[in-house]
């Protein structure tokens, strides 16, 4: 009984402040991106998406309530449950999957559409942290990374195959959550520098990169101390580069992997005028929105960029555009300071955790949201080549927001049970 | 150590967020160009429409043309202080038309044109054009629509349509968008990809308001629309409007080939329709009504009915097959027993030859049963199972039970049995050749389209191999041919054992008492065969393949026509028409054409 008093004493008030604002300022710019002066309807209009959205921001309330009332080690233990029907979702769209830009990732049931995708990200997140509940088990171990590795892959391997880069990309979320956990963050920084040697690569012709890498593994070699590990090191270091740069031909040019609009994507990013209207359209258009917005913006309602359909998936993907039009930089602001406010708020939850258990899945929140945030503004502002994935809370989308809600409203409820006495 | 990497990670986020804020700010604050971009314009990207490839017969007349119409165009919000009444007068529609069309364009949008009224005639377009000034809100766009100058040839040319939800999702390419008009059957579609040529893209400016405020940087990004690829048909056009003329009120087909190149000289499918009735404003109301009519005009008869039963056209093939395996010569006799299976004419104990030339029914149940039942095994059953394999491998050599490869789109198979289908039918070891004796003379399970006989005509006039039939000659300036129309396909059967069965369609065309004699034209060696297909749902087919002259053959042609009795009366005197017509431009045989367009061959 006292429990139960209780509980809405240990709900963090303060995230949930957040995502109701998050929530509410995105369903609105919903509505902004889709108004259209000339041909008036309501925001709760239900041909509209602002309509839509509220349907499903009604219903992810429900969600709340279902999560704030059920017994939390439900999630625990059905956990691996969960991931084996995920894991089947995901195969079956891959087979009755209905195509939609050149991805199967929607199941489409009437006019009711499921994207699995989405929701993998809270499972796998449950999963890993329920394998690495017991504190000795060392991040470390090869038999336990292999594990993790699988938890991991498997749905990140599924999702490729849409293909959907862009959530697949997501998943490198977990890197941050295992290096929190004591993985070493040398996998990271070599996919960073990949990254960003891949890109380089675009840049500067390819000749150049491998005297350049060449040069510099000489000169490395030449003023160190003579060593045979050394030496030995810094060829294996000049080998992986060079692959990596003879890889970029390869993929840019002969591989079917990248489709050519995903080429073309990373083409912009180097260079944005290659081809402002044709493959930079996308972006280009984006910029000016965002641009042309000033410091306090043009208005609620009052943008001119983000009507006229010149910026594409205006309420999903490219929902930042209109933020960044009708409320300026110094809306734009706001928004970036809400999401790092949330970020900061969920890793000092996570850590304020007793059991492992909890502390993983808040980092693998935290992480999720921080790529989703990222990526996302990153591509609108021309940082980073087009993947279609949603801003957290804000785009369109009911997979989208039941999605997210369920992922952060899950770490409320462990966290409300931080105190408990037997706890897990 | 993990208590570093708490704050490492927190660094992170927070690094990254400012990133943006000051990425942000030099975007939105410090940079004015992109404030100078969107304040006084926008851009607008607007399709430029190509212009479609024409088509001509191999003479060079034109077969399809484009022709102007012109749509006119509504942008509701910039329509003011209308004389509504003039403006119904002018365009002749009444008030209730017009609000109509008014409602639906405004519910589609205020700001962007829509179509008020689709495809004026050109003549409507000149009265009114003068006058549009006088109403804001109102102008013309003018695109083209498929035009056909001889009203021929409609399955061979095929229709352009709106492009289908299914069509657009299979575009990889992601070239056409909703609303674009595609080919949907025949060499419109088999050849989209060269006539439609390529959409140019020109960038202008609006303003917010969506006015039009000239071209965006001076065109320097602006593409031009590429036109697409003439090309030129195999098709005959005198040919194809007389052979479209001897098959009014038929239903049936005609193909004739040119044998030496597998070039479609002639393709008729009857009933046949306007191919102007599926090009301009009516295009839906008559694509129904052909839909729904009963004779199935859309149907491409000559390359789609498959199930047609051969009938005694397949005898010289069975002959061919029988002497390629050794188990007959020209010389072996038979007699005429008319026991299991009907004869008819008054012969008994004929060659090779003969039997051809009085389509001897006994005599090829006798072959069919030396070619299945070869010894091969002492179980009957076995042995016809064998023996059915290798014929049937023969006859796919021979372009059957396959589609040929036309060039149109929907070609059928047809059928050709083996002993798969009657193991399906009958059970492993249940049937044997009594069970199967039907197909010794073309009847039974078996399905040729028109097009594989008039393929199987031209193998006979090349003496064992032939050219996938198809229907261009030349795509474009450099008049390119696919490399898979001029590569020749060789029959199992060697050359040396035409001869014969030529020999014995001549005989059946140019001989008294001959089954073909309306075909025989003066100063022209045809070689054909008749034949009469049972049909269980009425009155026989009467069918007829051809080749003309003898010796350097120039056409091969099948003609099938449903439901007409014998084979002797209207599909040979029709073919022999076409084969004239080709051959000497003209016809002098009055009393056969007259004979075939008269539709009286059941007496």
């Amino acid at each position: 009984m006292r429990r139960e008093a209780k509980i809405t004493g240990k709900i963090d008030w303060l995230i949930i402040f957040i995502y109701a604002a998050l929530v509410m300022m995105g369903w609105l710019n919903i509505y902004a991106a889709v108004y259209d002066p000339e041909n008036f309807k309501s925001i709760f209009d239900l041909e509209t998406d602002s309509g839509k959205q509220l349907l499903w921001i009604g219903t992810s309330v429900i969600l709340i309530i279902f999560i704030m009332v059920m017994d939390f080690r439900f999630w625990d233990s059905f956990s691996i449950i969960l991931y084996g029907a995920i894991i089947l979702m995901l195969l079956g769209v891959l087979i009755f999957g209905r195509e939609v830009n050149g991805a199967k990732a929607w199941f489409e049931v009437g006019s009711f559409r499921l994207q699995p995708a989405e929701f993998s990200k809270f499972i796998t997140a449950l999963v890993l942290a329920r394998f690495l509940q017991r504190s000795d088990k060392k991040v470390g171990e090869f038999k336990n990374l292999s594990i993790i590795a699988m938890i991991i892959g498997a749905p990140l391997f599924l999702i490729f195959l849409q293909p959907d880069p862009g959530t697949a990309l997501v998943f490198a979320a977990f890197f941050i959550v295992l290096y929190r956990e004591g993985l070493t963050p040398v996998p990271f920084i070599l996919g960073l520098s990949s990254g960003v040697l891949f890109i380089l690569t675009l840049i500067v012709p390819q000749i150049y990169m491998v005297i350049g890498a060449i040069i510099l593994a000489i000169i490395v070699i030449s003023l160190g101390q003579k060593s045979w590990q050394r030496f030995i090191g810094v060829i294996g270091t000049l080998a992986f580069v060079l692959i990596i740069i003879f890889s970029v031909d390869y993929l840019m040019n002969e591989s079917t992997i990248l489709k050519p609009h995903h080429k073309n994507r990373v083409m912009v990013l180097v260079d944005p005028n290659i081809d402002p209207l044709g493959v930079g359209w996308n972006v280009t258009q984006s910029k000016i929105a965002i641009g042309s917005g000033g410091f306090f913006g043009k208005g609620f309602l009052d943008g001119t960029q983000t009507k006229f359909n010149f910026v594409p998936a205006q309420s999903t993907d490219f929902i930042f555009c209109t933020i960044g039009e009708e409320h300026g930089w110094f809306g734009s602001f706001v928004l970036v300071g809400l999401f790092i406010t949330l970020l900061l708020r969920v890793v000092y939850i996570a850590e304020r955790q007793k059991s492992r258990f909890a502390r993983i899945y808040g980092y693998s929140v935290a992480s999720i949201l921080f790529m989703h945030f990222a990526l996302n503004i990153a591509m609108t502002i021309g940082l980073f080549p087009v993947i279609g994935i949603p801003l957290p809370f804000f785009s369109y989308g009911g997979s989208s927001l039941w999605a997210f809600t369920i992922l952060l409203f899950l770490l409320i409820k462990i966290d409300s049970h931080r105190l408990d006495v037997f706890g897990r | 150590m993990n208590d570093n990497r708490k704050f490492l990670i927190q660094g992170f986020f927070v690094l990254v967020g400012l990133i943006f804020i000051i990425r942000l700010f030099m975007l939105q604050v410090v940079d004015k160009n992109y404030k100078a971009m969107a304040d006084s314009n926008v851009i607008q990207r607007v399709d430029e429409f190509p212009y479609r490839g024409l088509m001509f017969d191999r003479n060079g007349e034109l077969l399809v043309i484009n022709n102007p119409v012109f749509d006119l165009m509504v942008t509701p919000l910039e329509v003011n202080k209308l004389d509504t009444a003039f403006f119904c007068e002018l365009v002749k529609i009444d008030r209730e038309t017009f609000d109509t069309k008014m409602k639906e364009a405004k519910e589609y949008s205020r700001l962007k044109p829509s179509v008020f009224i689709k495809q004026l005639p050109l003549e409507e377009f000149a009265r009114i054009q003068d006058y549009l000034v006088d109403f804001p809100g109102f102008f013309i766009n003018a695109r083209s629509v498929r035009s056909y100058p001889h009203n021929v040839m409609s399955h061979g040319l095929g229709y352009l349509a709106e492009i289908d939800r299914q069509r657009l999702d299979r575009d990889t390419t992601k070239y056409y968008k909703k609303a674009d008009y595609v080919g949907m059957s025949g060499l419109e579609y088999s050849y989209e990809d060269v006539l439609r040529g390529k959409r140019g893209v020109k960038f202008k400016l609006v303003n917010v308001r969506g006015v039009d405020k000239g071209s965006f940087k001076q065109g320097e990004f602006d593409t031009l629309p590429f036109p697409g690829d003439n090309i030129q048909t195999t098709l005959d056009l005198e040919l194809q409007v007389y052979a479209e003329k001897l098959m009014e009120g038929k239903i049936g087909s005609i193909v004739a080939l040119e044998p030496g190149t597998g070039e479609i000289l002639s393709m008729v499918s009857a009933p046949t329709y306007d191919p102007n009735l599926l090009s301009g404003r009516a295009f839906g109301n008559n694509y129904m009504d052909l839909l729904n009519d009963s004779l199935k005009p859309l149907f491409n008869r000559p390359i789609m009915a498959d199930v047609y039963p051969p009938g005694s056209i397949f005898k010289m093939f069975q002959g061919l097959v029988a002497m390629e395996e050794g188990v007959i010569t020209p010389d072996t006799r038979i007699f005429c027993n008319r026991g299991i299976i009907a004869c008819h004419g008054s012969h008994t104990n004929e060659d090779l030859a003969g039997a051809i030339k009085h389509s001897c029914n006994p005599y090829f149940h006798q072959v069919f049963r030396l070619i299945v039942n070869q010894n091969e095994s002492s179980n009957t059953y076995k042995d016809t199972e064998i023996g059915l394999e290798k014929w049937r491998n023969h006859m796919l050599s021979f372009g059957l039970g396959q589609p040929l490869g036309v060039d149109l789109p929907n070609e059928k198979a047809g059928r050709l049995p083996g002993p798969g289908l009657y193991n399906r039918i009958y059970g492993e070891g249940r049937w044997r050749f009594s069970t199967i004796y039907s197909l010794s003379i073309g009847q039974g399970e078996l399905g040729v389209s028109p097009m594989q006989m008039a393929n199987l005509a031209a193998i006979l006039a090349n003496r064992g191999y032939y050219y996938t039939p198809h229907m261009v000659k030349g795509i474009g300036e450099d008049n390119f041919v696919p490399e898979e129309f001029t590569t020749p396909h060789y029959t199992t059967v060697s050359a040396e054992h035409y001869e014969t069965v030529i020999d014995a369609m001549w005989r059946v065309v140019n001989e008294d008492g001959g089954t073909g004699f309306r075909a025989r034209i003066e100063g022209v060696e045809v070689c054909g065969k008749t034949g009469t297909s049972q049909n269980p749902r009425g009155e026989d087919h009467s069918v007829f393949i051809a080749f003309a002259p003898r010796e350097n053959p120039k056409i091969a042609v099948s003609v099938y026509v449903e439901n007409s009795g014998q084979g002797a009366r209207a599909a040979a005197s029709i073919a022999g028409l076409v084969i004239e017509k080709y051959l000497k431009r003209e016809v002098t045989r009055k009393n056969i054409e007259e004979y075939a367009l008269a539709n009286h061959f059941i007496y």
